[in-house]
């Protein structure tokens, strides 16, 4: 049983603070990432885990055992590194059995566990090789192993895949995630790609930056992917989780039911959301987001349609993107559509705006909470921030 | 005082030490042999010599010093009142200034003949690194059998080019001898410098060039305007090295003109009072004195020369 | 035309540099080689071949003796300040601690010693450990200049291998021993070669000490044999035996450095520029 705890877990580098108040529960077996953008102290976070950073106030037990001050060795945790960090003097079999040796296990015991590491990452005939004479993707095949073979009770990985090319990225990805299927291991995983935040991760940690984090603490939003996909906590996580990011228009808030919120946009351009936005103050000023992929081309005579003009239209094959410029908000509209549209660059092109699927963020940037009826969505609320 | 109620005061063993900790007590104990073979044979000496200065001992017998204040330093033989002193101070200053200036050009131009790209360089770097590889007491020996007044070679070569009309006495002539170790000096130390200019050389970024070479201005300007600046730092390393290393030549003067009044430096001067006169509190003076120049001159580079100290690591 | 003079400046460059570097060991090669009056005439091709110059020299016992002493004196010194060097490297180069930086400072102070300053201070300690006159105390004193020199250079060579494999290696539950023994020495072979051969060359090369230390021609290194090697009179130096000697000491020095070219200079080079 590994499951992490942490407790209000702050960092310091000197003065600077880094990480500030994370409390954070990891179930035995989930895979969580820590996700955000670059600079925001995932990989400080996971090196308090790790060990390898020392801990500047909180706490942290790993499988029920107080562990905040104990070194690496001793907490049964196994990382592997960005840069693979292979011994490049020592064999395949070697860098495998090093940790072991340390750990005094029996010879025949270290043979058992490489070889069966080896076993599950088809590693079997380089055992013999230096890491100099393998391919990126061996290497890398190579640091996992090395932690396998010690069997801990939880996987760190700093992003891992950084350094590999596209497709061998996406192949990697699958085999980590069939890893920790067959392992059952908690795993904690760090990444800046929300990609692979959103295909591997069990539960998400996306981490605020700057000014953010010294004002709400470290942790954005903690939640299932399509959690944080349909719920996002506030602007930061809304923009942040998404590709292209979520839409974003400035509004007034004109009336507000707990079943619908009526909002009137820049332009004059009225829309509503299925939102509660009853306890915010009439005429707020609120922010409506809808995701690219939300945004529905209107039939010309379409009522309560926003107008825009298509600036660029990019053409992906299974979708397109239109770029369009409207007066309802600055820089450009992103519309995702299946297939090819037909609109061309210059074309007048008006779009709707679906309640369901509209977001209201209120005046300091945090979500309105929103009525999703039925759809692949968590339950609200089990989001694991304490 | 027990009024103070804590918490949770179950007996308990020390925590085990953290990474942190574990390492830099490592650390300590990693550099227990340094530091104690560092003051075994510089501390602890340098201290001695510090008290020797202070005290009339004599070579024979050390047991014996008395204390005698600063009577070495400005006491009537003090050291300080030694025209003698004075002399190997000029001697040991001319010769580290002119030595190191030479080498510093001399190391310039030859760093940039091997900066250039031409077949046969590293032929070329391979012999310049000969005179640095010779022992200085084999090269005093070499030179001083080639600057040999009957029968040397370079006697030999100037008379038959009819550039001298007599040979000349290269170490024994007092004009003459303190410029011939000059010149055996720059034989030997240019390489150094044109080595570690060399490297800065190599390190500066080619875009540059590049681009002035593009913009077809003169090669000389170039260097003058681009390069020299940049290269500043390291050749302000390279010449506080030489610098420092040309104020306690020995062995060179030694082997080349003996103890000679003409040439002697302030190390060969401290060490004829310690050895050949047995005065050890005359001779730990000078060398206090030399030690004080020198120790100077390593703070003016570490704060000059920008020694860099704090890694990345670490 | 504008092209190639350039070009021929640079050659002709190129070859007086050549000629300035190897000419005086090249001359002294020729002199040892000559014997008799043949030495007198500064010809630049010996007339015949002879060896007696150097029967002479190693012909004398002692000479062959110090060249032993010089080597074990050197290797021994080199072979301390290596295995103290790599560990103190590793805690100055990679271990955060207080008073790091003044340590640092104080090795590099020390190298930059001038080496009569500790002379009278050092003289009394060697006796005092009945050393004086012995090789022993030869090493100890030498331990002064190529101590530090190797500990800064190590450090240098230190830093620069890669932070994550130091912590795969505490992820592995090694300790900082484990780490320099089985991690970090075996990729720092070329680091102490480098080092390793500049120590030498330094301890190789000795003066000062060897003069004042040691007292009996046999416990003398052959810096100090050669530059007090006497002839018959008083007056004449035996300038053939003295140029063979040289020969005999410096042609391993230069086939080793000529050898290692490239590590040499990366490691002058990581004692200064990068240092
Ligand atoms: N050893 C350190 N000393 C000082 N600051 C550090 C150190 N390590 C990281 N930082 C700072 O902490 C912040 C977070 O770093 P990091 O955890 O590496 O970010 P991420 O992995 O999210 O990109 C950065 O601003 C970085 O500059
Ligand atoms: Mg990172």
């Amino acid at each position: 049983m590994a499951e992490i705890r942490l407790r209000n877990v702050n960092k310091r580098f000197g003065g600077v603070q880094v990480i500030n108040d994370v409390s954070l529960d990891i179930a035995d077996g989930e895979f969580c990432v820590f996700v955000g953008p670059s600079g925001c102290g995932k990989s400080t976070l996971l090196r308090m885990v790790a060990g390898l950073e020392e801990i500047t106030t909180g706490e942290l037990d790993i499988g029920g055992k107080r562990v905040t001050r104990l070194p690496p060795s001793a907490r049964g945790v196994a990382m592997v590194f960005q840069s693979y960090a292979l011994y490049p003097h020592m064999t395949v079999y070697d860098n495998m059995a090093f940790g072991l040796q340390l750990a005094r296990t029996g010879k025949p015991d270290i043979d058992a566990r490489v070889r069966r590491a080896a076993d599950i990452l088809a590693l079997g005939p380089l055992l013999q090789r230096l890491p100099k004479e393998l391919s990126g993707g061996q290497r890398q095949r190579v640091a996992i192993g090395r932690a396998i073979v010690r069997s801990p009770g939880v996987f760190l990985f700093d992003e891992p895949l950084s350094n590999l090319d596209a497709a061998l990225r996406v192949q990697t990805r699958i085999e980590i995630a069939k890893l920790h299927a067959s392992l059952r291991a908690s795993m904690i995983y760090v990444t800046h790609d929300q990609v692979e935040a959103m295909t591997l991760a069990d539960r998400i940690v996306l981490l605020n930056a700057g000014e953010a984090m010294r004002r709400d603490g470290s942790i954005a939003q903690v939640g299932r992917p399509l959690d944080l996909y349909h719920r996002p906590a506030n602007l930061f996580v809304a923009g942040f989780i998404g590709s292209p990011g979520m839409n974003v228009l400035p509004a007034t808030l004109a009336g507000a039911t707990p079943e619908r919120a009526e909002l009137v946009l820049r332009d004059g351009t009225r829309a509503s959301a299925r939102v509660d936005a009853t306890t915010l103050p009439a005429d707020a000023t609120v922010t409506l987001g809808i995701r690219p992929e939300h945004v529905g081309l209107a039939p010309a005579d379409g009522t309560s349609a926003l107008a825009g003009r298509a600036s660029h239209v990019e053409q992906l094959g299974e979708a397109s993107y239109l770029y369009l410029e409207t007066p309802a908000r600055d820089g450009f509209l992103t519309v995702r559509q299946g297939g090819d549209t037909g609109v061309a660059p210059g074309d007048a092109v008006a779009v709707t705006l679906p309640e369901a699927h509209c977001h209201v963020f209120g005046p300091d940037g945090r979500a309105v909470p929103r009525h999703l009826t039925a759809g692949p969505t968590g339950r609200p609320g089990s989001a694991g921030v304490h | 005082m027990a009024a103070v109620p804590v918490a949770c005061t179950q007996d308990r063993a020390p925590a085990p030490p953290t990474l942190a900790e574990s390492r830099v007590r490592a650390a300590w104990l990693f550099l227990a042999p340094l530091v104690v073979l560092m003051v075994l044979v510089a501390g602890w000496p340098l201290c001695r010599t510090l008290w020797f200065s202070l005290t009339d001992a004599d070579l024979k017998d050390l047991g014996a010093a008395r204390f005698v204040g600063l009577d070495n330093y400005t006491g009537e033989f003090g050291v300080l009142r030694d025209p003698d002193w004075w002399r190997a101070v000029g001697n040991t200053l001319l010769f580290a200034g002119v030595s190191v200036a030479i080498e510093t050009l001399l190391g310039l131009v030859v760093a940039l003949v091997l900066d250039a790209d031409f077949p046969g360089r590293s032929v070329v770097r391979a012999a310049v690194l000969v005179p640095w590889a010779i022992p200085t007491v084999v090269s005093a020996k070499m030179w001083a059998w080639m600057l040999n007044d009957q029968f040397g070679v370079i006697n030999h070569v100037l008379m038959t080019t009819h550039l001298i009309s007599q040979p000349l006495a290269w170490v024994a002539d007092p004009s003459l001898a303190l410029g011939s170790v000059i010149a055996v000096d720059v034989w030997k130390a240019t390489p150094f410098m044109a080595l570690l200019i060399l490297a800065a050389l190599q390190m500066l970024p080619t875009d540059c060039y590049e681009a002035a070479r593009v913009d077809g201005i003169h090669p000389v300007t170039v260097f003058v305007r681009v390069t020299l600046p940049l290269i500043r730092p390291a050749l302000m390393v390279a010449v506080i090295f030489r610098a420092l290393d040309a104020l306690r030549v020995f062995d060179l003067v030694y082997v080349l003109t003996s103890n000679s009044r003409d040439t002697m430096s302030m190390s060969i001067y401290a060490r004829q009072q310690l050895v050949d006169f047995q005065q050890v509190g005359l001779g730990s003076a000078a060398a206090t004195v030399l030690f004080g120049t020198v120790a100077l001159c390593t703070a003016l580079a570490i704060t000059l020369g920008r020694v860099r100290l704090e890694g990345a690591a670490g | 035309m504008r092209r190639v003079l350039p070009r021929l400046g640079l050659y002709g460059l190129a070859s007086l540099i050549v000629l300035y570097s190897v000419f005086p060991f090249y001359y002294a090669i020729v002199s040892s080689l000559k014997t008799g009056q043949q030495l007198f005439d500064p010809g630049l091709i010996p007339p015949q071949i002879q060896f007696d110059n150097y029967a002479a020299v190693l012909g004398q016992g002692v000479f062959l003796l110090d060249l032993f002493n010089s080597v074990v004196v050197a290797v021994v010194v080199v072979a301390v300040s290596l295995g103290v060097g790599v560990t103190a490297a590793y805690a100055l180069g990679r271990v955060r601690f207080r008073g790091r930086k003044l340590l640092l400072l104080s090795v590099l102070g020390v190298s930059m010693f001038p080496q009569v300053a500790v002379l009278s201070g050092l003289f009394e300690l060697i006796r005092a450990l009945g050393l004086y006159n012995s090789l022993p105390g030869l090493m100890l004193a030498y331990l002064i200049f190529t101590l530090p020199f190797t500990v800064w250079v190590l450090t240098t060579f230190m830093r620069e291998l890669p932070k994550e494999l130091e912590e795969a290696a505490i992820m592995d539950g090694a300790t900082p021993w484990v780490i320099v023994r089985r991690v970090f020495l075996p990729l720092l072979w070329p680091a102490l070669v480098t080092t390793g051969l500049l120590a030498f060359i330094g301890a190789w090369n000795e003066f000062l000490y060897a003069l004042t230390f040691t007292l009996s021609p046999e416990q003398r290194t052959v810096p100090v044999a050669i530059a007090l090697l006497s002839g018959a009179s008083q007056h004449e130096l035996p300038w053939g035996p003295i140029m063979a000697a040289s020969v005999v000491v410096t042609v391993p020095v230069v086939a080793l450095v000529l050898v290692f070219q490239r590590r040499i200079v990366s490691g002058l080079t990581a004692g200064a520029v990068k240092g």
